[in-house]
């Protein structure tokens, strides 16, 4: 049996959307960075599906995707390191103390 | 794709070699050298080096199978990116919060940031096209929060870092539905597919996720909400880097996306950009009023300036991306100017605050004089290069019939002098309460006059600039 791809994008879409909301109401910074992810599990699970149906070249979209991955993981890494230097000098993660520059 | 075409591409490569074997050089040397003065003048010759390959142009050649593209165009965005990145390297040199700092990282990074947006000017695949706007997204969030144990610039890091994330994210799920409705990821492939009519609505969403995630490295304007905190936060010669390098290679960016890809689509994009034009520079030049931190209101004036390049963009003509193009060049050199004296004055007085200013051309009067130009530039006042960037996205908008457009500009433009000579007020007008002379490095001052050379002659003389301009277009 053959899924067709619209179930593949409304899942990614669903999924995307999940995590946008996610980053507009999570308080703390890694539950932000965690939805931030989905978001970009989302265009994975897109670029696969779309690799599979409308590509020119099968390869392009998980070639793509596995970009995606390792940049992903470069993202947190140095998203992390940030938080962890933001905790050092003011001792709080969460998005709603981190007030010192408005307007 | 064999050895011998990749060992033949690399040759055109050279800039970017240099750069990339610079930034490991300048790590390495940093293990071994006590004086750490030598990093900068490394790095700056690091920048030559990179610059003396990229200046004769031959051709324009496809390199790695159409990952990158070299053309005029290219060659451009190359030199002001170098360009940009040696005024920064020579404004760090003197800036004390850095000092003793890791500073071999520092310089490090730089270089990489020099790479990373020669990359991004070069790039003409949509999967290199993210990958590089990555690659500058993560060392600014790293640069941005550089100064050690100073809050204000990690907090500015950390919402940098959040806002950009999901910018990107937004950008790359853009970019997951253009290549699923024209099935390629070469900009050059794009147009043949869009006039597929199954594919319209999903073409028409992923340009427009796209546009987000560009908009947001150019600060446009609902993306535009992480810009005033990381200009502050940010160790000030990064932060006039930053208002500068960045956003002229994102709109080159923009430029080969939207002119060059989806050309086809320009009645639906040139009214929304018309609008987020309006938009961008009404928030900027409204909010810089009311800014009282020199550093905060040079952000939101480069807000404001955005916006009126982006009037050139969403003109869509030949006319109007050659304003886009004499606008970024003009607006570079101001920019730059205003920070690096702003840096010289904050580095005297210890101050970033508007009250700093006061009586500043009894304390520093050439530095004030020269202060007072950009300002007129970045106001838009006749002969500088300013004036003669509003005149010509002006008149490319008009061209187009976009009269309400031009009237919101004018109105803009009236309001930015305000603010601008709000500075010149505190300069000249108001009595300093102290007297002292500011000291500014000789290296740091030949900068200044450089910058202020350019403003000038852009605006003296700006026919051949623009035939040059003109030429350069490869849409």
């Amino acid at each position: 049996m053959i899924i067709p791809l619209e179930h593949f994008l409304i899942f990614a879409a669903v999924l995307f959307v999940i995590g946008l909301c996610g980053t507009l109401v999570r308080r703390n910074i890694v539950g932000i960075l965690m939805s931030i992810e989905l978001m970009l599990n989302a265009v994975n699970i897109n670029l696969v599906a779309f690799s599979r149906s409308t590509s020119l070249d099968p390869v392009t979209g998980q070639i793509f995707a596995i970009f995606v991955v390792a940049l992903a993981a470069a993202a947190v890494a140095v998203g992390l390191a940030i938080v962890i230097a933001l905790y050092r000098v003011r001792k709080t993660i969460c998005a709603d103390e981190i007030s010192l520059l408005k307007w | 794709m064999n050895a011998a075409a990749v060992v033949q591409d690399l040759k055109a490569f050279l800039p970017e070699l240099c750069l990339l074997g610079g930034a490991f050089l300048v790590l390495l040397v940093d293990l071994f050298v006590k004086n750490k003065k030598i990093l900068p003048a490394l790095a700056l010759l690091a920048l030559a080096a990179a610059a003396v390959p990229a200046i004769p142009f031959r051709g324009t050649q496809a390199l790695f199978s159409g990952f990158f593209t070299l053309d005029a165009f290219t060659h451009f965005f190359r030199l002001l990116a170098l360009g940009a990145s040696a005024v920064w390297v020579i404004l760090s040199a003197g800036y004390k919060p850095l000092q003793k700092q890791y500073e071999g990282e520092y310089y490090t990074l730089v270089l990489f940031m020099a790479l990373a947006l020669v990359l991004m000017a070069a790039s003409t695949n949509l999967l290199m096209i993210f990958l590089s706007i990555e690659f500058v997204s993560i060392l600014s969030y790293l640069l941005v929060g550089f100064e050690k144990k100073n809050s204000q610039s990690k907090e500015a890091s950390v919402k940098y870092l959040l806002f950009g994330s999901v910018a990107s994210a937004l950008m790359l799920y853009g970019i997951s539905l253009v290549f699923g409705a024209t099935g390629s990821l070469e900009l050059t492939a794009i147009p043949a597919k869009l006039d597929d009519p199954s594919f319209y609505g999903l073409t028409l969403t992923g340009s427009i996720l796209l546009l987000a995630g560009l908009g947001f490295k150019i600060s446009m304007a609902p993306f535009h909400l992480w810009a005033p905190d990381a200009y502050e936060g940010a160790p000030a010669p990064f932060t006039a880097f930053l208002t500068v390098a960045p956003k002229a290679i994102g709109f080159a960016v923009l430029m080969r996306v939207l002119t060059g890809a989806f050309h086809w689509f320009s009645f639906e994009w040139s009214p929304i950009l018309m609008v987020l034009s309006i938009l961008t520079m009404t928030i900027g030049n409204i909010t810089a009023v009311a800014q009282t931190n020199v550093k905060r209101l040079l952000a939101y004036s480069s807000i404001g300036q955005a916006g009126y390049i982006l009037m050139g963009l969403a003109a869509a003509t030949p006319l109007g991306l050659t304003a886009v193009l004499y606008y970024l060049l003009a607006y570079a050199f101001t920019n730059l100017g205003v920070f690096a004296v702003a840096i010289v004055v904050g580095s005297g007085t210890g101050s970033y605050e508007l009250e700093s200013y006061r009586g500043l051309a009894k304390r520093a009067p050439v530095l004030s004089a020269c202060m007072v130009v950009f300002l007129l530039s970045l106001a838009g006042i006749p002969p500088l290069a300013g004036f003669f960037a509003k005149l010509y996205v002006f008149s490319a908008v008009i061209e187009n019939r976009y009269y309400l457009m031009a009237a919101a500009a004018a109105i803009n433009s009236a309001v930015a002098a305000f603010y601008y000579l709000r500075i010149v007020r505190q300069m000249y007008l108001v009595p300093a309460d102290e007297t002292s002379r500011i000291w500014s490095c000789p290296v740091t001052r030949f900068t200044i006059f450089i910058l202020l050379a350019g403003t000038i002659i852009l605006g003296l003389v700006p026919a051949p600039f623009i035939d040059y301009f003109k030429a350069l277009l490869p849409f």
